[in-house]
C-alpha cells in the first residue's frame, strides 16, 4: 500500500512535469517516465503482460518516434512564449469548464468498497487467462481491432509512399 | 523464514556473481577482439601489458579514468550524463530472466533456480528492454549538441525500430513452437537435444541479423561510422562516458549471445546430461550446464567478432531496405512455415525427425520463392524503366 502512494505520486509528479517543462525533449522524456510509472501499477495489479506491452508498444515505439521527431524541430525558433492574452484568456476559459464538467461527473461516483475477496482471482492479468478471454469471449471485437490496425497500416504506408516524379527532399 | 533467508542470500549472491561475469566477459570481449582483429588482418596485437597482454583491459580502463571528462558548453548537462547511465542499465537488465543454468539443491530441501527472476512473460521483458536500448543512444547523441551526433543518434532510433519487428516476428514462431513466454519454459521444451535451431533455422538466422542490427555492430554500425560522421553519436564523449558506451556494447554482445543460446541453442542443455547425473549427481551436471550456456554465449561473442573483420560495413539506404523488404516478409513466411511444422506432425502422427525434415524443406522453397518474386519485380522495374 504504502508503495502504491510512492509510485502514484511519482507518475503525478512526473505527468504534470510533462506539462510544465519548457524544453519538449525534457517533456517527451517525462512521458516516458510516465509510462513506466504506470507499468510499475500494472506490475502491482498482477498484469505483467499489460506491462510488458505498455513498455514495447509506448516507451519503446511510440516515445521513441515522438523524440525522433521532436529532435529535427528547430526548438528555438518554435519558443512557446508568443501567447496573446486572448489565447490565455481562451484557454483558462476552457481549462476552467473541463474542471467543472469533471468535478460534477465524478462528484457522485460510487468507489467501492474494496476488491471482493471472494471473487478476485491473482492470475486473471496472467498471458494464458487473458489471451482465452480474448480468443474465446471477445472474438469478434479483438478481430476488429486488427483489422482496424491493418487499415492505418496501409493508409500509413500509401501516404509514405513516393510517388514517381515526385521529389521528397 | 529461515527458508526464504537462504533463497534470498543465495539469490544476491546469484546475481552479483552474474553480474561479475557479464563484466568480466564484457571486459575480455575488448582484448580478444583486437586479437581477432590482429589474426584477421596478420598483425600481432595487443602483447605489452603482462604476459600475451592479458592486463590490457585494465590498461585501457586506467586510461579510460584518467582522461579529461570533457563536457561540451551549450550541451544539456544532465541529459549528456543520463545518455551513457541508460545504455549500460539497460545493457545489464536482459540478463535477469535468461536461465543461465537448472535448479541447484542447497541442502535441507531447499531448491534453488540459477536464473535471475522465472517471470511468465520472460521473453517479452527481453523485448522491452531491447527496446528501450536505443534511449541511451538517443538521449546522448542529442544532448551533445552536435549536428553529427544527432545524426548518429537518429540513424541509431530508426535502425533499431526497424530490424525490432523482423525480430519480434522470429520471436513468435519460437513462441509458436514452445506455447510459452516464459524463457525457463522456452529452455525446458528443448531438453534431450531438441534445440530450436533444428526447428527453425530461418528464425535463428533471422534473429542473429537483427540482434548485429540492434547491438549495432559491423555490418550495421551506422550510427557510429567515422567516415561520415566522425564518431557518430559518442563524438562529443570523451573519459569514462566514452568507456560506457563501449562497454554496454560488449555487454549487449555478451548478453544476446545468452539470448540466441537460450532461444535456439538449447540454454543449459548439453549432450551427456544424463551420464553426468549418474556418476557426479544434479548439483555438478546443473553447474557444467551453466558453463555450457556461458561457453555457447562464448560462442556468439566470437561469431560478432568474426563477422566485425570479415563483413564491410552496409549502406545506410541498404540498411533499411533490408530490414524492411527482405527480413520481414521472411520472418512472415517462417511464422506461416512454423504452423506447417507443428500441424503436419500432429496431424499424421510423424516423429520430430519429419518435422526437422519439414524445417529444412522451409529453405529451399523460401529460396525459390525469394527468386520468382525477385525475376518478376526486376522484370517489371526494367519495363517501367524503359517506358520512361
Amino acid at each position: 500500500m504504502q508503495f502504491w502512494y510512492f509510485l502514484t505520486a511519482l507518475t503525478l509528479i512526473s505527468a504534470l512535469m510533462v506539462v510544465l517543462s519548457k524544453n519538449p525533449i525534457h517533456s517527451v522524456l517525462y512521458l516516458v517516465f510516465t509510462f513506466f510509472c504506470i507499468s510499475g501499477h500494472y506490475v502491482l495489479l498482477n498484469a505483467q503482460f499489460l506491462m510488458a506491452v505498455n513498455i514495447i508498444v509506448y516507451a519503446g515505439a511510440i516515445m521513441v518516434l515522438f523524440l525522433f521527431v521532436i529532435m529535427m524541430l528547430d526548438l528555438r525558433r518554435n519558443s512557446p512564449d508568443s501567447k496573446t492574452n486572448l489565447t490565455k484568456l481562451a484557454g483558462a476559459v476552457v481549462g476552467g469548464t473541463v474542471l467543472v464538467i469533471f468535478i460534477a461527473a465524478t462528484r457522485k461516483i460510487n468507489l467501492g468498497t474494496g476488491a471482493d475477496n471472494a471473487l478476485y482471482d491473482s492470475q486473471t492479468g496472467m498471458v494464458e487467462n487473458l489471451g482465452k478471454l480474448l480468443y474465446r469471449n471477445y472474438l469478434l471485437p479483438f478481430e476488429l481491432v486488427s483489422i482496424l490496425f491493418f487499415v492505418a497500416m496501409v493508409g500509413a504506408v500509401m501516404l509514405g509512399k513516393r510517388e514517381a516524379g515526385e521529389r521528397n527532399f | 523464514m529461515e527458508l526464504t533467508s537462504t533463497v534470498f542470500t543465495a539469490k544476491a549472491i546469484y546475481v552479483g556473481v552474474i553480474f561479475a561475469i557479464t563484466l568480466g566477459v564484457a571486459a575480455y570481449s575488448t582484448y580478444f577482439e583486437r586479437i581477432f582483429a590482429a589474426f584477421f588482418q596478420d598483425r600481432v596485437g595487443p602483447d605489452r601489458a603482462g604476459p600475451f597482454g592479458i592486463l590490457q583491459p585494465l590498461a585501457d580502463a586506467v586510461k579510460m579514468f584518467m582522461k579529461e571528462d570533457f563536457i561540451p558548453a551549450n550541451s544539456s548537462k544532465w541529459l549528456f550524463i543520463l545518455g551513457p547511465c541508460l545504455s549500460m542499465f539497460t545493457a545489464l537488465m536482459t540478463s535477469a530472466v535468461i536461465p543461465f543454468g537448472d535448479t541447484i539443491d542447497l541442502g535441507n530441501g531447499v531448491k534453488f533456480d540459477l536464473q535471475g527472476i522465472d517471470v511468465n512473460i520472460g521473453i517479452l521483458w527481453v523485448f522491452g528492454i531491447v527496446s528501450l536500448g536505443v534511449y541511451g543512444i538517443l538521449v546522448g547523441g542529442w544532448a551533445s549538441n552536435n549536428k553529427y551526433s544527432l545524426l548518429g543518434a537518429i540513424r541509431a532510433a530508426s535502425q533499431n525500430i526497424s530490424y525490432e519487428l523482423a525480430m519480434g516476428l522470429s520471436i513468435i514462431s519460437i513462441l509458436m513452437m514452445t506455447g510459452s513466454l516464459s524463457t525457463k519454459a522456452i529452455v525446458e521444451a528443448q531438453q534431450n537435444g531438441h534445440w530450436n535451431i533444428l526447428y527453425q533455422p530461418v528464425g535463428f538466422i533471422l534473429f542473429i541479423i537483427c540482434a548485429f542490427a540492434e547491438c549495432n555492430r559491423t555490418p550495421f554500425d551506422l550510427p557510429e561510422c567515422e567516415t561520415e560522421l566522425i564518431g557518430g553519436y559518442h563524438t562529443e564523449y570523451s573519459s569514462m562516458k566514452l568507456g560506457f558506451y563501449l562497454f554496454a556494447e560488449y555487454i549487449n554482445m555478451f548478453v544476446s549471445g545468452a539470448v540466441m543460446a537460450t532461444l535456439y541453442f538449447g540454454g543449459y542443455d548439453y549432450p551427456f546430461y544424463e551420464t553426468v547425473v549418474n556418476s557426479f549427481g544434479e548439483n555438478v551436471a546443473n553447474f557444467i550446464g551453466f558453463g555450457a550456456l556461458i561457453g555457447k554465449a562464448l560462442f556468439f561473442v566470437f561469431v560478432f567478432m568474426w563477422v566485425r573483420w570479415t563483413l564491410p560495413r552496409f549502406r545506410y539506404d541498404q540498411l533499411m531496405n533490408l530490414g524492411w523488404t527482405g527480413l520481414i516478409p521472411i520472418a512472415m513466411f517462417n511464422v506461416v512455415w512454423t504452423g506447417l511444422i507443428i500441424l503436419l506432425p500432429a496431424e499424421f502422427n510423424l516423429s520430430s525427425l519429419a518435422s526437422i525434415g519439414i524445417a529444412i524443406a522451409g529453405i529451399p522453397v523460401l529460396v525459390v520463392g525469394l527468386f520468382i518474386y525477385h525475376s518478376i519485380a526486376g522484370g517489371k522495374k526494367k519495363k517501367t524503366a524503359l517506358a520512361r
